[in-house]
């Protein structure tokens, strides 16, 4: 067995009133994957901000093949051959592929000029390594690909600088099924060429696929090391620090099912066609397709982001054409939108802040902050416990929570509104399966309550688990429908029209 | 980390004192080292007094920076306040109690065009009100026909001039100073207090959320810059009340009351602003320019040093923002 290309050993970090890790060691051979598993908060990110040089560990000792190193700096574990592959890429979205592969450090002629053809060569030949190679022209921007082609980009680059280990953080929590299989390929190639990866993730199926090992973060010290890809339900269990009964809460019963909350006829707008869509209080309806399909437009017009422009839509039975959000959340719907940092979340403003925004906004201008019709703090407070999220203070800035809590603290906000229909946008991406879970039971919660849900996700185990009846868009018009259990295998099939599907 | 956070008994962590305050402090004891009259009444009150116009202008500015914009408009405005009261107040000093509202809608109306401008043709707020600055200043210099009668009657002058004597501890106490700790109480009360607070800060913030989560984000974005304005007119009635009437009698005020801002912390983009500190910004701010004066330094030097400070306060609440993460 080869010698570790990295080893942490007993690296301990406090935080001011946290003790973000204590006594963890860690390691990762070349050519091998390390999946590094735990809830948020567990410790992940910080330790691979030790790995990188972004923060400085208070005890322990980090050796890059066998020498002991003090990162002051990420330029430094870079030059060491460490490259860490955020979830938002470091990439700029102006410059050419070439350009971005070899910032920095450009080959030039002997004149000191930029050698273009040198760098375009260069890159094919970087690129070639990856199934995505032919999709990929050197002089194309980067701003004009997709996400899951950026990343390419940016593992490419990380190749190219000659990294020895490659760290991924949650690389698919952005990307659809078929992109999902792409990136796994990818990994398989880099670990075949002798990469060390260290991949962190949230989903078991990754894990299972591409693991070679397994370590686990509880609370800031390793809760578990496997030295083979075990049960899911080891992994869950050491995660967590008991069993998952019931990740997902069971269906709806026919009794709790009840009137028709939400009717839409014939509507549509320039993305959206023929859309015929009902959702009945006390049921999850999941709406699958691949990114593009129109889910999210769908979303935006009932919201009246982006508004119908003809059709009938029906609110627990009155006509409503909604022209904004505002107007929607007085007709009683709420949404919970896919991008929590840019859509959903105040950063800067404080957890409770957070979750009495939008009983706020329905409030008078000039009256106290305190109180009003929806909420007071007391029961926000409430809300906010019930929810079980962990903050050192509600007063403090959200954004210095994690991604599970940030998620309850706004599902905290809807809550309070006691809307019909209540939308959910990819409600656990990027959040923990603890978090996962609990947001699984509060969408029920809420259904048993007598709202109705529709429930938008890329993650078709979820779709499935989760929602009491599926509907498949496609090119902007639902396309196909399906009972709770349905298989990944047909929804793929629907969502993109095709025989052949990777699931 | 705890499982379930205290917040019965709020366990914030220690406050941090907002730097300004300390800064504020060290300018003061500066001026008593120099001046040892200033812990007389006549040396403080007077101090309160001329600091007034721009600590009102500053609570006001602090609505518009923490939603996420900038408001160059009120120099001129202050302008035309004054030049628009001489104007029509005409010598009656009857007058007055009509044309002190008539500018207090003016100012509220200057800020709502601003608002709407910003919100609804989606012009940046700093090009409309320089656009409004310039333009306000044209209204000013042709409503008076480029000579403004160089009187306002003593009731106008009111605000700005008359003291209350025989004040217990203190002697005296400048009207103008009554009017400022009004305008600030209820400008820190609606900005910490109230929902409009609130939606402010959400606003600067992030505006798709705000919107996303039902916040009326235009409405609240006007009422900043109304109240913007609203102070604009209030700082004009205590100016014109100091001095006489010129056309240049509000000129540089909207960059002093954005730097006193700034030095109280508000965050420039928005999501972050505390009428308190602004006040104290503003305070600090004049209490650099009694120093200067103090010290015998032209005009130049002010512009310099304001200049300076302005990109001083920037620089360190970055540099602030920087060590506590993101």
């Amino acid at each position: 067995m080869t010698d570790p290309v990295i080893e942490m050993r007993g690296i301990t970090k406090t935080f001011p009133g946290v003790r973000a890790l204590s006594d963890v060691s860690f390691d990762v051979r070349p050519g091998e994957v390390n999946a590094l598993v735990g809830e948020n908060g567990a410790g992940k990110s910080t330790l691979i901000k030790i790995l990188s040089g972004v923060y400085h560990a208070d005890s322990g000792a980090v050796h890059v093949g066998g020498e002991a190193v003090h990162f002051a700096h990420p330029v430094e574990s870079l030059r060491a051959g460490i490259a860490v592959i955020y979830q938002e890429f470091s990439l700029l979205p102006e410059r050419t592929v070439a350009q971005n592969l070899f910032l920095g450090r450009e080959p030039r002629t002997r004149f000191g000029l930029i050698d273009g053809a040198k760098m375009r060569a260069e890159t094919k030949e970087v690129l070639a390594l990856f199934a995505a190679a032919g999709r990929i022209d050197p002089d194309r921007t980067v701003g004009e690909l997709d996400v899951a082609t950026q990343q390419v980009v940016e593992i490419a680059k990380a190749v190219s600088t000659g990294a020895r280990v490659v760290v991924m953080d949650e690389p698919t929590a952005a990307l659809n099924e078929a992109e999902c299989e792409e990136l796994f390929t990818t990994v398989d190639t880099l670990r075949d060429r002798g990469v060390a990866i260290i991949y962190i993730t949230h989903r078991m199926r990754e894990i299972t696929r591409l693991a070679d090992r397994v370590t686990v973060l509880k609370d800031g010290e390793v809760a578990a090391r496997f030295d083979a890809v075990p049960a899911p339900d080891a992994i869950v269990r050491a995660m967590v620090g008991r069993d998952i009964e019931d990740f997902y809460a069971p269906p709806a019963t026919p009794e709790e099912i009840g009137e028709t909350v939400l009717t839409v006829r014939g509507a549509g707008n320039t993305v959206l066609h023929d859309i015929d869509l009902d959702v009945r209080a006390g049921e999850i309806v999941g709406l699958a397709g691949i990114q593009g399909a129109g889910r999210v437009a769908l979303a935006m017009a009932l919201f009246g982001e982006t508004p119908f422009d003809h059709g009938e839509v029906t609110l627990n039975g009155a006509a409503v054409s909604f022209r904004n959000p505002r107007a929607a959340i007085t007709g009683g719907v709420g949404l919970l939108p896919g991008d929590r940092k840019s859509e959903g979340l105040v950063l800067m403003q404080s957890v409770r802040d957070n979750g009495m925004l939008t009983s706020r906004a329905f409030a008078p201008l000039w009256a106290s902050d305190r109180r009003n019709a929806n909420a007071d703090t007391g029961r926000m407070d409430d809300l906010l416990d019930h929810m079980e999220i962990r903050a050192a203070s509600y007063d403090q800035d959200i954004r210095a929570l994690s991604g599970g809590n940030q998620q309850k603290a706004i599902v905290a906000r809807w809550l309070s509104m006691r809307p019909k229909l209540l939308i959910f946008i990819e409600p656990t991406r990027g959040i923990d399966v603890n978090s996962k879970a609990g947001i699984y039971h509060l969408m029920r919660d809420l259904a048993r309550e007598g709202a109705g849900i529709l429930m938008i996700s890329s993650d078709l185990p979820e779709v499935i688990g989760a929602a009491d009846r599926v509907l498949v868009m496609q090119e902007g018009r639902i396309t196909a429908e399906f009972g709770h259990g349905a298989s990944e295998q047909d929804i793929m099939h629907a969502a993109t029209g095709e025989g052949e599907v990777a699931a | 980390m705890t499982d379930r956070p205290d917040t019965q008994n709020a366990k914030r962590r220690l406050p941090q004192i907002n730097p300004v305050w300390i800064l504020l402090a060290a300018l003061i004891v500066a001026i008593i080292f120099m001046n040892p009259g200033f812990v007389e009444p006549t040396g403080y009150m007077n101090f309160l007094k001329r600091a007034a116009p721009l600590a009102i202008l500053a609570a006001g500015q602090v609505y518009v920076i923490t939603s996420g914009g900038f408001d160059l408009s009120v120099g001129s405005l202050i302008t035309l306040v004054v030049v628009g009261s001489s104007m029509l107040t005409n010598n009656d000093p009857t007058a007055t109690y009509w044309v002190i509202p008539v500018m207090l809608g003016i100012g509220l109306g200057v800020g709502a065009l601003n608002g709407l401008i910003v919100c609804f043709l989606r012009v940046p707020s700093l090009i409309a009100t320089l656009g409004m600055m310039i333009t306000l200043n044209g209204v000013a210099f042709l409503w008076s026909g480029g000579a403004p009668r160089g009187y306002l009657p003593d009731t106008f002058r009111f605000f700005g001039r008359e003291l209350i004597r025989d004040v217990p501890l203190v002697r005296f106490i400048p009207i103008s100073v009554i009017v400022l700790v009004v305008v600030v109480g209820l400008f820190a009360w609606l900005m910490h207090r109230t929902n409009l607070g609130r939606h402010v800060h959400a606003i600067g913030d992030n505006p798709v959320a705000a919107r996303l989560a039902g916040v009326a984000v235009n409405r609240v974005r006007v009422t900043a810059f109304m109240l913007s304005g609203l102070s604009g007119a209030i700082a004009g009635i205590l100016l014109g009340g100091f001095a006489g009437v010129s056309t240049d009698v509000g000129t540089g005020y909207e960059l002093q009351a954005i730097t006193a801002a700034v030095l109280g912390g508000a965050q420039l983009l928005g999501g972050r602003g505390s009428v308190p500190a602004a006040v104290g910004g503003a305070l600090a701010l004049t209490a650099i320019f009694t120093l200067l004066n103090f010290l015998g330094l032209p005009q130049p030097v002010r512009q310099v040093v304001q200049g300076l400070i302005l990109i001083a306060a920037v620089a360190l609440a970055m540099h602030r923002r920087k060590q506590t993460g993101t």
